[in-house]
């Protein structure tokens, strides 16, 4: 056993992109081994739970937790891990505000089963479906259970620290490592408990260079079929480029390859429900006074919910849709 | 003894206009049903959609948003902001499946006091009609062991 600093890394519900742009640091990645040792990052190492079971309770320096929390396994996994590690970080948008898994949060748990078992693109004659446990001569065989609800990280355990994107931008990561093996030297502090890091204190828009100029709307249309200008806020362009309210930290990196922001670094500093923020700005550039002509401008917008909550539904202010909780 | 429900409803109004015809529905004595909590704003404009979520989220069954008739707002077009806002929020949260009646937006002049108590009455009953939100996470002690067939429902490829 060494005695450096122990290392985790978990993935609960998510895609496995986190996992990637940790390994896109490139060489700092030999970095993390030489200042950690890694004991548990089912990714990349063979580990079991067992083992982390076995280990003292904040015995783990420092966890990297992503994906959102959808099954027992992955609440009993946030809640093993916060009680071995010293430092726990919400990692990645899941973690932090769900992502795109949480927009499952608008259908109700046993939709999602049945549309991931019984649907025109799943062949099962006959409706054959997963039991949670089956009892075989050797004993009972589980596997997880789905939640009614996808919750964030900090929905199901403390978290110490966040650090937003989807994934976390590569330079990002580096510049976090590099704190903490300065924390590690004693040459630099850890930032206060509940930080966001690895981002920006503003919002997106702040980092764009395309030019702004007085905002009227009068349709909202989707990126293709029309002449984009490439200098231009994207916005005022009646593209609805989320920007506004989402957090810097990308160096705008959408709106710079000439596509808008969908809001992946999640809400903006002082941002307390991201989709209201949203409504807000987008209806304020809205260049019309009559409810009918205002409704044919918001017609551009066909899916308002997924536009303003498709990575923060359930770190909002409602969670979910009303269907996923309301009793059948 | 049976349970009767009464809808929590919070009003947000302008001060200039919507909030003194409630006034004086008070001083001349109208009588409005008590669901309604109102919360005094400066103007209608001022009505940041997060105050409708968080409302809802705490377990209002209602809300309505009262200001100044059109033209008439006492800076000039924040009420035309608000009516917008209003517009794409009712949108959003028809989204995530709200009934587009929990939700209202009127205009009331200062002299309306009793047009106000009305408009109130209505909208009590309109919620009452829709009955109980109590917007909610499900149990989470209760993971779904139910990974029964759904056969009735069809979901689209
Ligand atoms: S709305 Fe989008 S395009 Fe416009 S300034 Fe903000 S980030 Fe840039
Ligand atoms: S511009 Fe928006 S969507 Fe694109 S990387 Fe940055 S935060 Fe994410
Ligand atoms: S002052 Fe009443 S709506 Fe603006």
């Amino acid at each position: 056993m060494s005695d450096k600093p122990k290392f985790a890394m978990y993935w609960a519900a998510s895609c496995g992109g986190c996992e990637i742009a940790v390994l896109n640091t490139n060489e700092k990645i030999l970095d993390v081994d030489a200042n950690f040792d890694v004991v548990f990052w089912p990714v990349a190492m063979d580990a079991k739970y067992k083992d982390v079971e076995a280990m003292q309770d904040g015995s783990i320096l420092l966890t990297l937790f992503n994906g959102g929390i959808r099954t027992d396994e992955n609440e009993h996994i946030a809640k093993l891990l916060r009680q071995k590690s010293k430092i726990l970080v919400a990692f990645g948008s899941c973690a932090n505000e769900g992502c795109v898994p949480g927009l499952a949060n608008l259908s109700d748990a046993r939709e999602i089963v049945h549309t991931a078992f019984n649907t025109v693109s799943t062949d099962n004659p006959k409706q054959v479906y997963p039991m949670t446990s089956y009892d075989v001569p050797e004993g009972e065989i589980c596997i997880p259970k789905i939640l009614p609800t996808l919750k964030t990280l900090d929905q199901v355990v403390d978290v110490d620290y966040y650090m937003p994107g989807c994934p976390p931008e590569s330079h990002q990561i580096a510049a976090v490592i590099d704190l903490v093996i300065q924390v590690l030297q004693g040459k630099a502090e850890l930032p206060p408990k509940g930080s966001v890091i690895g981002a920006g204190n503003s919002t997106v828009c702040d980092e764009c260079q395309r030019a702004r100029n007085v905002k009227t709307i009068t349709s909202f249309n989707r990126i293709f079929g029309q002449e984009i200008d490439p200098d231009l806020c994207l916005l005022e362009q009646g593209i609805p480029c989320n920007g506004v309210a989402t957090r810097s930290g990308c160096n705008a990196r959408c709106p710079t390859a000439g596509a808008q922001c969908i809001g992946c670094y999640g809400p903006a500093e002082g941002v307390v429900d991201y989709g209201a923020r949203l409504v807000s700005a987008f209806a304020s550039v809205i260049d019309a006074k009559e409810p009918d002509e205002i409704d044919r401008i918001l017609d551009g917008i066909p899916d308002p919910a997924g536009q303003f909550y498709r990575f923060n539904l359930a770190g909002s202010l409602l969670r979910a849709g009303k269907s996923a909780w309301e009793k059948a | 003894m049976t349970y009767k429900f009464e809808p929590t409803i919070i009003g947000f109004t302008c001060n200039w206009c919507s909030y003194r015809a409630a006034d004086l529905a008070g001083t001349a004595r109208i009588k409005y049903p008590p669901n309604v909590r109102l919360v005094r704003l400066m103007c209608s404009g001022r009505l940041d959609p997060t105050f409708v979520f968080k409302a809802l989220a705490s377990g209002a069954d209602g809300v309505i948003i009262t200001g100044c008739h059109p033209g008439e707002c006492h800076y000039l077009e924040q009420n035309y902001k608000a009516l917008r806002r209003f517009q794409l929020m009712r949108r959003t949260l028809v989204g995530l499946g709200l009934e587009p009646g929990r939700v209202k937006l009127i205009w009331a002049s200062a002299a309306e006091g009793a047009r106000f108590a009305s408009e109130i009455n209505i909208f009590v009953e309109e919620i009452r009609a829709l009955g109980p939100l109590h917007w909610g996470v499900p149990d989470d002690e209760e993971p779904s062991t139910v990974h029964s067939p759904l056969s009735e429902m069809e979901v689209p490829a």
